[in-house]
This record gives structure tokens, sequence and C-alpha cells, in this order.
């Protein structure tokens, strides 16, 4: 097996600097992307695919740093400015053009509330990236892959659906799996968040009759119906939500959590 | 000009100057709020009135109460052309005065007789749905308290007296016709089906007539000026508020420039802070950073709190609301007008004094100093439970931006008063110190990298 793989050496914005390079995009990781163990297998996934076809690209490594949206969204506009106008300057020293993460709150700050600041990018989400893929041709999955007709629902995160309209983009990549899509009644613009925006991924939630991401998985569990299903999900939030939810219904065996660059990856064969 | 002309001048120009009055007042209001600058993409925001207002287009998320409503917007719009017949041929004593038009009068007569059964229907239909069925969303909610449940009910039946009105009228002013041997300009499809409803007497017909007609009219002069102190307002509102709303994607959220300024300022020691904003006496006019009242909000948010028509469409699809949690979009933004009319003025009928202790449901009670938007009426429970999912938002009709004012409060809390939960300062910490919302070591940000393998292509 050994000799079929190949080991990845990611690089970064500051080796392509020093080899007076430039990559096509970089990849902005995200807190939870770098530090989270389960959306680091994400990470690493996407990272496959892009190595797997070859796209040009780089990360910041150490020298990321928290977009601040956790931050503003909980108020404190003051934090979320010192973290975007430090991470602007990094941006700009490195001649950044073009950006791409799989982190729709990453998305949705730097798209959205950087150009204010002074950081002016083309932002994509791993969604758009990856369905740009698979249109190109780049990644073509034979005969649907290990997915083909596998019950799947997906879950619509906030930032990346109702806050920048993009809804379409991570299902047209579930098709190319060839599997048995099923939308959940809340769907879409009428999509139900998980529980996590607006900073409640760092805090407990209030007084209430349930929390938000039981509510939610108990929709998804209903809509995938009886026996082994999957819930995909394009955003670090939506996941651990999710997967929370998924436990606390004692669903863990029949039921997994992916994300859409780890459905892709696996069904293309690059995981193993 | 006979007597009953006089009276009618008299009476439609108290009833239209008492209006103008009211809205100066709200329009006072409105300009409490900090200034903003929303005059841009005209052609946009053109496109998107007439889409979102005009053409009704949210409402269609939810089928029937839509079309309901829409047999309401229509008959309002239509029956205003024979409306403004009513004050022609009241101030110069004319009798159906637009019947030149000939067929056109005819279709218009016909249209109109039409949509003022549709709006009894859909008026009938909407009082069922929320004293009968009780719609949840339309009787449930601490924000529902007994003037807005009591305000909804008074709008459904003064619009279907004014519909009744108008019948009688028609129904008399065709049988007095048919009596003396006249033609009557129009086309009147229900009205003549019971053409001897009130008799053949005509003097009782001609009282009919009139009766109907003052009944009508007046019926319109006091419900120009019931809107004011009503959710109804919306008619007039919803069309600025959508020309107004939000341009950019929903998830952009505002940013603070004086923040900006004083964190380059701080990055650079040469960079240069502009002068501060100077009031009219010269003084530099101090900024709260985020909002702890209603003057602290800007006007289009305060806009929005006098558009909101109490439909409850946000708070019924709010995952917070959902699942039990204080929180409530629509009473965010009802707070707002009722704050607003608290401190600044308050229209005609609508008092908040007379109206915020009703039905058992009092507001948090807060000593004297902590009467402001923020804690007299909205607590920080309610502000700390938003996801910020902006699903109000989007099931608004009439585009109010909840989230924006939901985040103006919280930003008051944190900035100001540095009272986050203490579980969210942890989170700040860490940004601050690891630059990473969790407490790890930023050296190890790039350890995901480490022994990752792809299949080696041959």
């Amino acid at each position: 097996m050994e000799e079929n793989k190949r080991l990845v050496k990611v690089p970064t914005m500051a080796d392509m600097m020093a080899n007076g390079e430039e990559p096509e995009i970089l990849f902005w990781v995200g807190c939870a992307g770098s530090f989270d163990d389960r959306y680091k297998r994400v990470t690493r996934a996407f990272v496959q695919i892009l190595e797997h076809v070859g796209v040009k690209y780089a990360v910041l490594g150490t020298e990321e740093s928290c977009t601040g949206d956790p931050a503003k969204r909980a108020g404190n506009e003051f934090l979320f400015q010192m973290q975007a106008i430090t991470n602007i300057e990094v941006l700009n020293a490195y001649n950044v053009k073009k950006i791409v993460t799989a982190c729709p709150h990453c998305f949705n700050t730097i798209k959205n509330e950087y150009p204010n600041l002074g950081g002016n990018y083309e932002v994509i989400h791993h969604s758009t990236f990856l369905q740009q893929l698979i249109n190109e041709g780049r990644v073509k999955i034979q005969g649907g892959g290990e997915f083909k007709g596998k019950r799947i629902t997906f879950h619509d995160s906030c930032y990346l659906g109702r806050a920048n309209d993009i809804y379409e983009a991570p299902r047209e990549v579930l098709a190319a799996l060839d599997a048995d899509l099923v939308e959940m009644k809340r769907s879409r613009a009428n999509g139900l968040c998980c529980g996590a925006g607006g900073a409640q991924m760092f805090k407990e939630p209030e007084p209430g009759t349930k929390d938000v991401n039981i509510e939610r998985t108990e929709e998804a569990l209903a809509t995938l119906g009886a026996g082994n299903g999957i819930i995909a999900t394009a955003c670090p939030f939506c996941m651990v939500m999710m997967n929370d939810g998924v436990k606390n219904k004692d669903q863990e065996e029949n039921v997994k959590i992916f994300d859409i660059a780890e459905l892709i990856a696996q069904a293309e064969g690059l995981t193993k | 000009m006979g007597l009953e002309n006089i009276i009618f001048l008299l009476v439609a120009a108290l009833g239209i100057g008492l209006f103008v009055w009211q809205i100066r007042k709200i329009s006072k209001n409105i300009n409490m709020g900090r200034d903003l600058e929303l005059a841009n993409n005209p052609s946009e925001r053109v496109n998107k009135m007439l889409l979102v207002a005009f053409g009704q287009q949210k409402m269609f998320k939810r089928p029937l109460p839509a079309v309901l409503h829409l047999f309401v917007y229509i008959g309002f719009l239509v029956i205003n052309i024979e409306v403004l017949e009513i004050l022609i041929d009241g101030i110069f004593g004319t009798h159906r005065v637009l019947g030149f038009m000939g067929p056109l009068y005819n279709v218009l007569m016909f249209v109109n007789e039409i949509l003022a059964a549709l709006v009894i229907v859909a008026c009938a239909m909407f009082l069922w749905r929320r004293n009968v069925t009780k719609v949840p969303r339309l009787a449930a909610g601490v924000e529902m308290r007994a003037w807005p449940k009591m305000d909804a009910n008074i709008i459904l039946v003064i619009e279907i007296v004014l519909m009744f009105a108008l019948f009688a009228f028609n129904i008399a002013d065709l049988k007095l016709a048919e009596l003396q041997g006249r033609e009557v300009a129009g086309s009147f499809p229900v009205s003549s089906a019971f053409m001897d409803l009130f008799g053949s007497n005509e003097a009782t017909l001609h009282t009919i007539e009139r009766v109907g007609w003052w009944i009508h009219i007046i019926g319109i002069l006091a419900f120009m000026n019931y809107l004011p102190s009503s959710k109804h307002f919306h008619i007039i509102m919803a069309f600025p508020n959508v020309y107004y709303s939000k341009l950019e994607p929903k998830g952009k959220f505002a940013t603070n420039p004086a923040i900006t300024h004083e964190i380059k300022a701080m990055l650079d020691p040469a960079y240069e802070v502009p002068a501060p904003e100077m009031d009219a006496e010269g003084n530099p006019v101090v900024q709260r950073f985020g909002a702890k009242d209603v003057e602290d909000l800007s006007w289009k948010q305060l806009m929005d709190a006098y558009t909101c028509t109490e439909c409850g469409r946000c708070t019924s699809v709010c995952p917070a609301n959902i699942t039990g949690k204080l929180l409530s979009p629509r009473k965010i933004v009802m707070d707002t007008r009722d704050r607003m009319e608290e401190k600044g003025e308050h229209p005609a009928i609508f008092d908040p004094a007379k109206y915020g202790k009703d039905a058992g449901t009092e507001r948090v009670k807060v000593a004297e100093e902590e009467l402001t938007l923020l804690r007299g009426y909205i607590t920080p429970e309610e502000l700390w439970a938003c996801t910020t999912c902006n699903a109000c938002v989007e099931a608004c009709p009439v585009n109010i931006d909840q989230v924006s004012t939901i985040m103006d409060l919280r930003r008051f809390l944190v900035l100001e008063e540095s009272a986050a939960p203490a579980s969210l300062n942890a989170m700040f910490t860490n940004i601050e110190n690891n630059g990473a919302p969790w407490a790890f070591s930023p050296s190890d940000r790039f350890n995901w990298a480490e022994d990752l393998y792809v299949p080696s292509k041959n």
C-alpha cells in the first residue's frame, strides 16, 4: 500500500513567497479546521482533493488567526476589528487575491466584512469551489462512488444560505455522488439553524424547552427515515451540533455526519 | 354648494389635518434615530419595493394568508379610486362624477364590488383565525398583550363595516334610480342582487344612500387617523421600509468606523484619527458603542418598528423561540415602537403608558434609571438567545431587520458594560491570546497537516 501513496507537504504562503511563487488560491483553514479533531478530518479531505486535482494552493499555517467572527456576533466589535485588521495586514502582505475556505463563518466575514477594513479578495466557499471542480470535470466520481443510492440529507448553514444565498452549490456537489438526496421540510431559505451561530457555539444556551440542535436533529432523522443515512453539512459548527444531536438521540451507529468535502474525497478514493 | 357639502369639507379637512399632525409626530420619533446614509442604488431599491412591497412577494411563503391578504390589499388599492370619486362628489355635490368614463367605469365598479365582497370574506376569515382557531403566531407570545390583539380586531371590523357601508350606498342608489327611471353609471354585480333589500320607499332609500355614503367617508377618515396608533400603519410604511432595506448580503453586519480609527491609531502611532463630529453647540458628539435606547438605533431601525404589522412570522421561524427561549424577534420590534412612543411622541389613540401594563403581562420591573429599551423593555437573556441565523429577516414580508437591532443592543452590553456571559468573555480572551476561540496554542495551528497522504498517480 505504502508505495501507492505519497506524503503531502502542505505549502504555506511563506514557502511560496520564499520560492518567488504565487498560489492560485489561499486555503483559509479556520480555527475549527485547525484545532477541532473532527473538523481537522474535513481540512485534510479538502487538501487531498486539492492535491488530487493539482490546484496550486497554499495555507497561512501558523500565521493564520481567528477572522473575528465569533467576537463580532457576540457584540465585541473592538476585538473583531483587531483580528480583522491584523489578518488583512498579513493577507495583503502576501498579495492574496483569491481565498477558499471550508467555514461559512470565515467565508462570510472575509467576504462581507473585511472590504470595509481594507481587505478586498475574491472569497469562495468550498462548496462553490467543489462544484466548480466537478463542473470542470476535474473531480469525476466514477459511477457515484461508495455513496451511490445512499440516503443523504443536506443541512443548510445559515451563514452560507440565508446570509449569502448559497443553496445550490452544496446540493450540486452531493448530486455528483448519485445518492438518494432527501430534503428536510425546513431547507434552503427556510432552513432551521443548528443552534451554534451568533457565538452560541461558545456558550450555554438560554433556558428553554429544548436545545436547537435537538430540534434540528429530530427533523433530520425523521427525513432520513429508518435505517442508515447521512447528514451532510458544509460548516464546522453545524457539524458539531448535528453530531451532538445524533449522539443525544443514540443514533450515531445509524446516522453519520459528513462534510461535503469528506464525501467527495471518500467517493474519489482519496482517503484510503 | 349646499350645507351637506360644507359639512363634508369641514369633516374632510379636520380628518386630513389630524392625520398630518400625527404623521409629523411619527416622523419626529423616527428622526430620534442615528443618521444612516441609505440613498445608494435607487433603481435596485425601486425594484425591490415593487417586488416585495407592491408585489407582496414574501407574503407567498404562506399561501392561504397570502391570498386572503391579497384580496384586502387589492381591494384597498382599487376601492380607493371610488373613494376619490366620493371625495369629489362630496365637495362639489356631484353624483358619481367618474361616470363619464363609460365602459371603463362599468369595469371599475364591477371589480370594486367583487373585491369588496372578497374583502368581507377575507376579513371574516382573518377574525376567525385570530379569535376562533387562534393561529399560534397571531395569538401567543408575551408581546401579544391586550392592545395588539384588540387593535387587530378593530381593524378587521372597521374594514368589514366600510365594505357594508359601500354596499348599502350602492344598493340604495341603484333602487332609487330604478324607481325614478334614471340610468346609473356603472355595473354592480353584488348590489344588484340585493336590490330589494331596503324596500321601495324613496325617502328611506334616500336616507340609507346618504347614511351609507357618510359612514363610508367618515369611516375612511377615522380609519386613516387610527393608522398611526395601529399595526395597520404598515399599509403606508411597507413601501419606504422596503425601499430602504438592506441591499447587501444578510450576513454582512454593520461596522463601526469610530472603532476602526481607534484600532488603526493603536497599531500605527502615525495614523491620523479624523476630527470627531460636532453638534450644534460645537461640542464633539459622543457616540455610544452599540445601542442602549431608541436614539442609539438608526432611523431605519426605528422605521422598522413602525412598519411591523405584528404578524409573527419572524417569531414563528426563530430557532430560539421554537425551542422555548425568551427571545421573540417580533417583541424586539414592538418594544422598540413602544419605547419610542414612551420617550418621544405618541399618536392620538395609542399611548403606551395606558396600555403597557394590560392583560396581566407586565413588563420586567426595573429601576427608574434602567427604564431604557435595553433592560426596561428587552432583557439581556432575550438578546443572548439569538443565533443571528436571519430566519426572522428572511421571513418578514416588509423587510424588517430584527437582527441588526439585536446586534446593536448586544454591542452595548459587551462594549459599554462588559456584560457578556462569562463563557463568551473566556472566548474573547482565547481569541486575544491564542488567535482562536478555544484555548489552543497558536503554534499547534498547523498540526493538522502532519502525516497526510494522497494516492499517488501512476
